[in-house]
Order: structure tokens, then sequence, then C-alpha cells
């Protein structure tokens, strides 16, 4: 919305009161959609004892050693006081957690526990101290402006992520993993929360509406395979030049060599 | 065609009538009509059996010629929708994740061509892929040309205007490259506009002359525009024109065999076979790219999305023949920039430009320098197999090394994360093989090529080991020695080595520095090397010349 | 074995027409050839198809099959361009069109390259043919006639003789093009000086910083630790130039833990509670460098991987930059809102060479 009247003011600056206005009705918009998640949060807080006290042990057995046995952190992990609901279910949920062994940056795999073991993981850290909460369904859907979120995914992800989201290196060894397959509500969870090396992209930045467009655009890359045809990983000039030397003239050198050996 | 001969007689030219038709209908006066008119039976007969030599590898700079006709097709079919502008309108086509997006018509116009005109995002592939290749063949031309000397007199020039082209070529790809105005050309585009910039004197001005002010401007599509479809081409299409010229002057090389010497060509004539070949070729080019076309997607813009100063994508890199540039650029350690004399010196970009240009600057000039090295003034036309030119495949090689090098590093980022290594490991590695890589390439395929050539003297001189034990009457088990026949071993013996400069004074009884120079170089050049086997070896070794004898050597022999 | 002065005699495998002296007789090479004689031109092998007319029916049958499957790829083409349309807002429609003429084509193509080829190959008279090369040089009578003529054309225009018109000739061919070249002057604006332009952005004292792309100003308060914002000065949207001014004015904001970062004296003021704002535009050849990392604090440019180290003020610690990215000095303004507190210090972006 912010953007389509962007594209309006560069060609009538006299609405430049205009933009400031929606920018305005953008900000409050996100306000109330902050206030609103922040209800989310209270609701799922109000998750049976139950669930809280199997996550706890689930906690205590897995996870603490590292973290604490009051998410206080240790020298191994870091302090887990804060981080929400939303970090737990990304980060158990994605496999990342219980870490394998210390390296760059946490490995996905598959999943070390139960839909539900991670939910009450995330139900007891939240329980401890509120931080962000598992995202609405209703942004998940990947029904928001396709537009919008393509070139906020430009501006904000695209480097790191590549700009279809086929990954990138990052410094020391670390990288950018690849964001086609990834649930909703883990990409969702990652802008929220910032999982290890990334950012965080609270909701003044990037609003529950942008996040929710650039997960429509993402689902929108992955539903329409590109028009061109396979993509080679989509990792742009490298994989073409080598797909043209390999496959490209190594069929045509083929055809050469047929054509000037010797008929039988 | 005994029409077209009879009619060059000069009492047929004053002649009103029409051809005489006496021994056949149309064709044959239409031949007439057009030879009348253009003298055209000449070429036929100057032309039609030329005779060109079949080798799979002389069909590399064909590739080139036939890519650049397709790209000239294609790129043909482009223009008619590309709009080379950068007024800003707002997308309103078929993908929908642009939808409302303000973009440079020429982005908006690459995009229509992709999804709103049938067959345009096929002959975007084309055009794009052919392009692709174009360059690599042009590339993989010239390394044949190199390792097999067929840059020797009285090919020098030919060598020259070769690697012109591949230079146009170059520029041309990457003009072309950056039409779309998307981010990822756009970003290449900000990398030249930073890489001149970093030019001591000029390069602040050559950058804001380039781009009409300051960067991105609003002019650079248009220009480059201009320079993609119509300079760069025409000096492409000319000296095409004039590197065929030199071929047909020339006549092709051909490599050593039975019958083939330095006065002749032995092949097949252009009419008909050759044209069949070479034209049946062009089809089997053009059916490979559209392929790639068909089923491969190249250059999907539209992730990229319009350009924007802001956004960056992961894997930034350009097409692959700007690769080693890009490489150089990232290969520069931390540090190399002055402030000296009041103004900024940037070393980080000095070096590799003047890297780059000094490695083109030897490709161009090589040549001459093997020329002047050897003193060698007569004309080659029987192609050196590389083994026989250690030094020069061993130069050849450490130079693909260094180039290899380069172009890794371009793509040092997609390595770290396919083979999870880190970025800066990587990089490092790739520092050390371009500095230290050259000089183990030139050594190990000098010491393959003399290893080769050993090998080569002894099967002349020995047989070839046949696989075949034999027991002898005594129990003595030995292998069958065969001797290859003769069109076989005229193939390794047909073939010249040099010996090195001794430093003599010279007319003026005085030795220049040149001279010392240049037998400096002969020294590396010839001083190992391996004499091809003489007639009075080859009787010693194995009593007669003839073949097609099995011969059961001792084991003493090997 | 024949033991040769290149300058001399002939070699056995050479042409002896084309062996000229060398320059000098110090610097002759020695050419060792072998004097094997060469067998000759190999008997030529019949093919199947030439001995056997079943095989060569089969070679015709295969060449005109070739062919007409070819006819019928670019027939195939010209109906998948009608049967495949492209269907407004329809992505998948392009993937269709663009498969199915491509293979057609393709078809057309291989069919005809094929047919041309196997025809060559299998059924055409295959012996080889032979063509005698000549020196590529002239013969010495067209040499001593081309000379003549040159000699002639001397003379009758006094070209050698007449030194004042040929100096004064060649002295305006080398001015002629000047008026060209200074006519590539208006590339460029003439009344900006590009140094002055590059020295400067769109930030100024009490800029609000905005997020790109939409121009919501950012408060103090929304930069939570660990994020990071991208950043375009207020009013850049409504700018006429306002890709170059994006292309100058891209700002990072991120907002670490105070006592990480390490301020050098003079700076103290130009961050706000942790908040840092630095330059997105790479000092090396000017990528945007946006790849952060929260925990280790790296910048990462993703082109040429200049690595900066956000809490040593951006100073590079890898990569082929030099300088680190310029920090924009910012503050808070009354109703809480981030601003910029002048232009950076320094020029952005590339070095250039009146930068200083």
């Amino acid at each position: 919305m912010a953007r389509t009247s962007r594209k309006a003011n560069r060609r009538h600056p006299l609405a430049t009161v205009l933009l400031i206005a929606i920018g305005l009705v953008v900000t409050g918009g996100g306000y109330a959609l902050l206030s609103s998640t922040t209800t989310a949060t209270a609701d799922t807080s109000a998750t049976s004892q139950e669930t809280i006290e199997e996550g706890q042990k689930l906690f205590a057995a897995n996870c603490a050693t590292c973290h604490g046995m009051s998410l206080e952190g240790t020298a191994d992990g870091p302090s887990l006081i804060g981080v929400g609901a939303a970090a737990v279910n990304f980060q158990v949920g994605t496999g990342r957690m219980p870490m394998a062994m210390q390296g760059p940056q946490a490995m996905q795999k598959p999943p070390q526990f139960t839909d539900e073991q991670t939910a009450a993981l995330a139900a007891y850290v939240a329980s401890i101290s509120p931080g962000p909460a598992i995202p609405d369904p209703s942004l998940l859907q990947g029904d928001g402006d396709a537009t919008n979120g393509g070139e906020l995914f430009r501006i904000n992800c695209a480097m790191c992520h590549n700009v279809h989201g086929a990954g990138g290196a990052l410094t020391e060894g670390k990288f950018a993993p690849e964001l086609t397959g990834v649930a909703a509500t883990h990409i969702y969870e990652a802008m929220l929360t910032g999982p290890q090396n990334m950012p965080v992209f609270n909701d003044d930045n990037l609003t529950p509406e942008d996040k929710r467009d650039i997960i429509t655009y993402l689902k929108y890359l992955e539903n329409n395979p590109s028009p061109g045809g396979v993509e080679l990983g989509s990792l742009g000039p490298v994989a073409e030049g080598l797909f043209a030397w390999i496959f490209g003239l190594g069929a045509i050198i083929g055809l050469m060599v047929w054509l000037t050996a010797k008929s039988n | 065609m005994t029409t077209i001969e009879r009619s060059d007689a000069p009492a047929e030219v004053a002649a009103p009538a029409p051809a005489p038709a006496k021994s056949g209908g149309f064709t044959a006066a239409a031949a007439n009509y057009i030879d009348e008119r253009t003298s055209i039976s000449g070429v036929v007969k100057e032309f039609g059996r030329k005779i060109f030599p079949d080798h799979w590898s002389f069909m590399l700079g064909e590739v080139a010629l036939y890519s650049f006709v397709i790209i000239i097709l294609s790129g043909t079919f482009l223009t008619f929708f590309f709009q080379a502008s950068m007024a800003e309108v707002t997308y309103n086509g078929s993908w929908a994740p642009l939808k409302g997006m303000e973009m440079s018509a020429a982005m908006d116009s690459a995009l229509k061509i992709s999804f709103d005109i049938r067959g345009g995002l096929l002959v975007r592939q084309i055009h794009h892929w052919a392009a692709l290749l174009f360059i690599a063949a042009i590339g993989i031309h010239m390394l044949r040309v190199y390792f097999t000397g067929a840059f020797r007199k009285p090919r020098e020039l030919n060598w020259v205007i070769g690697f012109t082209l591949f230079v146009l070529a170059m520029a041309e790809g990457f003009t072309g490259y950056s039409l779309p105005d998307d981010l990822l050309s756009g970003n290449g585009l900000r990398i030249i506009d930073g890489l001149i910039k970093g030019i001591p004197f000029v390069g602040t001005w050559i950058s804001f002359l380039l781009f009409g002010g300051e960067f991105p401007g609003t002019a650079i599509i248009g220009r480059l525009y201009t320079l993609h479809i119509l300079l760069l081409p025409a000096l492409v299409v000319a000296f095409i024109a004039l590197h065929l010229v030199f071929v047909v002057v020339h006549k092709h090389t051909q490599f050593a065999g039975g019958g083939r010497t330095q006065k002749n060509v032995i092949g097949y004539p252009i009419l008909p076979v050759y044209a069949a070949k070479a034209g049946g070729f062009f089809f089997l080019v053009f059916g490979v790219v559209a392929l790639m076309a068909a089923f491969f997607t190249i250059n999907p813009i539209w992730n990229y999305g319009p350009y924007d100063p802001s956004p960056v994508s992961a894997g930034t890199q350009p097409d692959w023949y700007i690769g080693f540039a890009d490489g150089a650029l990232r290969l520069i350690p931390p540090g190399w920039e002055f402030v000296w004399l009041d103004h900024t010196w940037s070393f980080n970009i000095i070096v590799p430009v003047l890297a780059l240009l000094v490695l083109l600057g030897l490709v161009a000039v090589y040549p001459f320098i093997e020329g002047w090295v050897t003193g060698d003034k007569r004309e080659h036309h029987i192609l050196d197999r590389p083994r026989n030119a250690p030094t020069r495949t061993g130069i050849g090689a450490a130079g693909v090394t260094f180039y290899a090098g380069l172009w890794a590093a371009a793509s040092s980022d997609i390595i770290a994360t396919h083979f999870q290594l880190s970025l800066e490991s990587v990089t490092h590695a790739i520092q050390a093989w371009v500095i230290l890589g050259p000089f183990l390439a030139y050594f190990v395929a000098k010491r393959v090529c003399i290893g080769l050539m050993k090998k080569d003297r002894e099967i002349v001189l020995h047989g070839y080991e046949s696989g075949r034990i034999v027991r002898l009457p005594g129990g003595e088990y030995i292998e069958v020695h065969e001797q290859v026949d003769d069109y076989e071993r005229w193939k390794l013996v047909d073939y010249e080595v040099y010996e090195p400069l001794m430093l003599r004074p010279n007319s003026q009884g005085k030795i220049t520095g040149s001279a010392r120079l240049r037998v400096r170089l002969s020294k590396w050049f010839f001083e190992d090397r391996i004499a091809p086997a003489s007639r009075t070896e080859l009787e010693a070794g194995h009593g007669h010349g003839a073949a097609a004898h099995d011969e059961i050597e001792g084991p003493g022999h090997h | 074995m024949a033991h040769d002065e290149v300058s001399g005699a002939e070699t056995p495998a050479s042409d002896s027409s084309a062996v000229e002296t060398s320059r000098t007789a110090s610097t002759s090479t020695a050419v060792i050839a072998s004097d094997v004689a060469n067998p000759g031109e190999p008997a030529h092998r019949q093919r199947v198809t030439d001995t056997d007319p079943q095989a060569a029916k089969r070679a015709q049958r295969s060449v005109y099959t070739l062919f007409y499957l070819s006819i019928a790829g670019s027939v195939f083409a010209v109906a998948a361009y009608m049967a495949f349309p492209i269907e407004n807002d329809d992505v998948g429609s392009v993937r269709l069109n663009t498969l199915f003429m491509g293979i057609g084509i393709a078809l057309a193509l291989f069919g005809i390259g094929l047919g041309a080829v196997h025809w060559a190959k299998a059924i055409m008279y295959d012996k080889e043919g032979i063509d005698i090369r000549h020196p590529v040089r002239g013969t010495d009578e067209t040499r001593a006639r081309a000379v003549e003529i040159f000699h002639e054309a001397d003379q009758e225009s006094g070209f050698g003789r007449r030194t004042l018109i040929r100096n004064s000739l060649i002295g305006a061919l080398i001015a002629f093009p000047l008026p060209g070249l200074v006519l590539f002057r208006g590339l460029a604006p003439q009344s900006e000086d590009p140094a002055m332009l590059l020295s400067h952005t769109m930030w100024k004292k009490g800029a609000r910083l905005t997020l790109d792309p939409s121009g919501i100003p950012v408060k103090a308060s929304d930069v939570t630790i660990g994020s990071v914002f991208h950043i375009i000065p207020e009013g850049l949207n409504e700018a006429p130039d306002r890709l170059e001014q994006k292309a100058k004015a891209a700002v990072l904001l991120m907002r670490l833990n105070p006592d990480d970062l390490n301020i050098s004296p003079g700076r103290e003021s130009w961050s706000y509670d942790g908040i840092v704002a630095y330059s997105k535009i790479c000092t090396h050849v000017g990528c945007p460098v946006a790849l952060y990392e929260q925990q280790t604090h790296h910048l990462l440019c993703p082109c040429h991987q200049s690595t900066f180290d956000v809490v040593n003020e951006c100073q590079v610690i890898f990569g082929p930059a030099k300088r680190p990215l310029p920090q924009l000095p910012i503050e808070v303004d009354s109703e809480g809102y981030l601003v910029a507190q002048s232009d950076f210090n320094e020029p952005v972006g590339p070095s250039f060479w009146e930068r200083s």
C-alpha cells in the first residue's frame, strides 16, 4: 500500500501529504497488529499448565545442558530469556536444536521432537519470560501482496538468501540457507526472532503484513516454476556458465567428433 | 556447371540472346543470368573445390561463427520489442510478483518479451545461451590454435584478429547482459562504475561521461544498446570477414599424416562434402542451442527485479566470460589503497586491471614472442601435436591455470556454500593457486609432454606393447612388441625440434642485450627436447623400416 | 638426422620457398627434423555404403527420413505457436509455449543437420582431394611491380619530394578528428563537477531515517538489539533523481549492545544507545554491503566479499576494500524519530581519484 503511494508520489509530488497520511495509517496498522500479536502471546501463554510441565521436563533433559536450567545460558549456549515461543518452534521445529555438534552454525536436520513436544517446549520457554509468539495462521496463507513481498524480500533478504531464496555464503563458513520448501511458519519465525546470525526483523521493521507478503512471494516462487524451464539451482550466471560449457559445448563437441569421424 | 563455363566466353557476353538453354532448363538459365551480371562462375571455379582438412578440432571456430549467426538472428527479433529506455513505467504484465512495480522501460519490455509475446522467452533464451556458447567457442578455438602452434607464420596476424574478436565478443556479451536493467546486471554496472572510478587521473571523469552524470543516471542503457546492436556487431562482422579471408588466403592447417606436407592440404572439397558437413553443422549447433533454450532457464530477470541501488542478491556474478575479471577483483587482500599527493590510488583496482591487461596482452603478442625466439621465418602448415612443443604447452597450461584461478575466484561464494567451506579459506586457497598454480602447471605439463615424446620415440623405434605374452622355448616369458605401420610412424616422426641458440657476436662484433635475452629464452624453450627418430636410428632399432611384421624383442630392449 | 640452419638450406619436411634469411647471422636457430620418408597418402578405404547396395539404400532412407522429420518439426513448432498461446497472467502458459515451440524448432534443426551430415558421410563420394599450397607472399614479379607502382605514384605526386605538402597534410589529418573527440564531452552534463557530486548525499541535519522502500520514519524505540533496518533519507522517494541519490544515501541501521561498540574519540555522539548507521555502499566498487550477521557483527559484501566489523566502526577485516564504511552521525528528534546530525563526513562509495 505504501509502495503504491510512493509510485503515485513520484509522478505527483504534490501528494506528499497523502504519502505521510498513508504512512501513518500503515504504521498505525502495524502497531495495531503488533498489539494483536501480543494478545496472541497472552493466549498461547494460557496453554494448559500440563503442557508447560511436559515442556519443562523435555527442556531439562535435552536443552538445559547448554542453555541452563533456568534458561540463563552457559558457555555452550545463549540465554533463552525473552526468545519466545517463535524462536523455540523455529529452532526445534527445523531440527536445528538440539545441535548435533558445535560448528559455525546450527545445521538444519530432521526434527528430533514431535509437533506436540515442540509445542510443549515452546510453551515452557514462553512461560518463563514472554517473547515473540508463534505467528497467527492467517498470516501464513500466502495470500498477501506478492509484489510488495518481492520488493521487501529483495531489499531485506536477498543479499543473504539470493533473489530466488537459493541461499548464499556468509563469513567464516556460515551460510544463509535455502528458503525453498521451508514452512511458512518457520520463515515467519525466523524473521521475527533472528535465529543465529540472522538479524531480527521486528514488527516495526517489517510489519506482520509485510512478513505475510514476503511469505506470499516465496510461496509464489515455489508454486510457479520458472517459465523458462529447469532453473539450474537458481544460482545465477555461475550455474549457467558451467552448464553452457559442460553440456552445451560438450554436446557440440560430441557432434563435431561424429561429424569428422570417417564413416564405416 | 557446363553452361556457366560456356557463358564465360567473350563472344557470349555480347550476345543479346538469353543463355543457351540447350543443356538444362530453369537452373541453367538462372545461373547464366546471374553470371552475366556478377561473374560468379569465377568464384565457383576458385572456391567450389577448395579443400578443407577434416579434424574435429577444426570445427571449433565454426561453432563460434554459427553461434554468432544465431545471435544475430535471435537478436534482430528481440530488437523489434526491446525499448532501450530508462524512463520509468509501471509494470502491468503477467508476472504477478512484479505487477505494479515501477521499473525502466527497458526492464518492462524485456519482461514483455519473456511473458507476453509468444516465443519471446524462447528467443531470449536462445540469444543468451548462444552468447555464452559464442564466447566459450572462441576461447576453446583459441586454445586449439595455441596448443597446435597454428598461430605461427603466416598466421600471426590472423591470431591477432581472432584475439580482437575475443575481446569484442566479451564486450558484446557484457553490454547485452546489462540491457534488461535488472538487479543483477545493474549491480554489474555498479561494479564497472566503481572499477572505472578507481583508475588514476581520468577514472572519475570516464565514469561521469559513460553514465551521463552520476551513477546510474538515465543514459547508460541507451548507450549500451547502441554499442550492443550497432557498433560492436559491425566490428565483429568486419573482423570475422577479415578472419575468414585470411583462412582462405592461408588455406587451413593440417595435422601430420601420410601424404600431407607443408606444400599441400588434403581433405574434402567445399562442394559437395564440406558444404553438406559444415552447413549441416550450423543446424546442429542451432539445434543444441534451441534445446537448451527450450528446457533450461537462463537469466531469469523476473526473479532479479528492476535495478535499485539498495538491494543485491547473494551470488551476484557476471556471466562466465567476465568472471576472470570479477575474480581478480576478489583476490586482492585488504588494504591496497593509499592516499598519496592528495589523491587516492586504488591499487585494489589498478593491480587486477593491470594483471588482466598484461594477461590479455601476452595472449595477443605470443606468436611474435615465439617467432622472435625461434627466429624461424618459414611458413608452417603442419600442426604441432601439443606434446611436441613442450615449453609452449607448458606456458599454455600455466596461462590456463592462472585464468582458471581467477575464474574460480569469481564463484568463491558458491564454492564455499556447495563444498561447505569457509569463504575466507576458499579465497586464500585460490590466492595461493593463482600464484603457485601456473608454475606447477608449467612444470607438470612440460614433463608430461617430454614423457610422451619419449614414449612416441620408443614406439617408433621398438613398436608398441601388444599385450600378447609369449613363452619362449627356453621357458622365458616375453611380451610381443608390434611395429606401427608406416602411416602411424610418420605421424609420430613428422615434427621438428629446435636447438637452443648459441650466443655469438653480431655483424658489428657486439653482443647486444636483446641477443642475450633471446639466447636465454631460446635455451628455456628448447633445452629439453626429444628429437624425432631418424632413418638410421630406425634401421639400427630393428633392422628394417618396413612395418606389418610382428617382431619379437628381448626384454633387454625395453 | 638432418641438422639444418633455418636461415640456410631447406629441411626435408619444409617448404624451401618459404625459407628466408634470418636477420643476423648470430641468431639463427638449428632445426632438427626426421629424415624418415613420408609414406604418402594411405589407400582409400571403402565404406559399407560403397560396397553394400543394401546399406547405401538404408543410408539414403535415413537421410530423407531425417529431412521429413525436420519438416514435421517445423510444422510442430508452428502448431505449438497456435496450440499453446500465452494467456494473460498465466506464466504456466509461457512455459508450455517455450517448451513446445523449442522442441519443434530443435527437431526441425536437428533433422536438417543430422540429415545433411549423414548424407555427406555415408553417401557422397568420399575420396579426399589435394590442394597445392603456394607461399603466401606474392611472387617476386608481383612484388617488384607493386614497388614500381608505389614509386611511380610517388614520382607523379611528389609525395616524398614535396615534404611541406606532405607534412601539412599529415598535420591536418591529425587535427581533423579533434572536434569529433571534443563532441564526446557532451556525454555528461557540462556544468557539473563529478568530484563535488560524489562528495555529498541527500543526508542533512534533521533528515529522518526512513524505511526502504516505504519511506516510513523509524523511531529509536523500534530498533531492537539484533535488528537491521534498511534505510533511505526522508524525501528520497520524491526526489527527481531518486536512483542517483539512493546510490549514495542508502544506509544500514543496526542496534548492538552499546558495550560491544568500540567508539573512537570524536565519534561518541554519532550513535544513539547502541544504534549505529553506516553507509550501505561498499568502499571497494560500490555494491550494497548488506549481509549483516547479528552475532558476529560482520557486514559482508556479496560481490567481492569485503567484510566490515561493525563493532570496530566498520573497519575492513577481509576482502579487497580498504576504507571502513562511512558512518552517518545520528540522533533522536523531539518525537523520538531517528534523524541525521549531518551528511556523511566523507564521500561514500567507491574510491575515486579526486578523493583524498
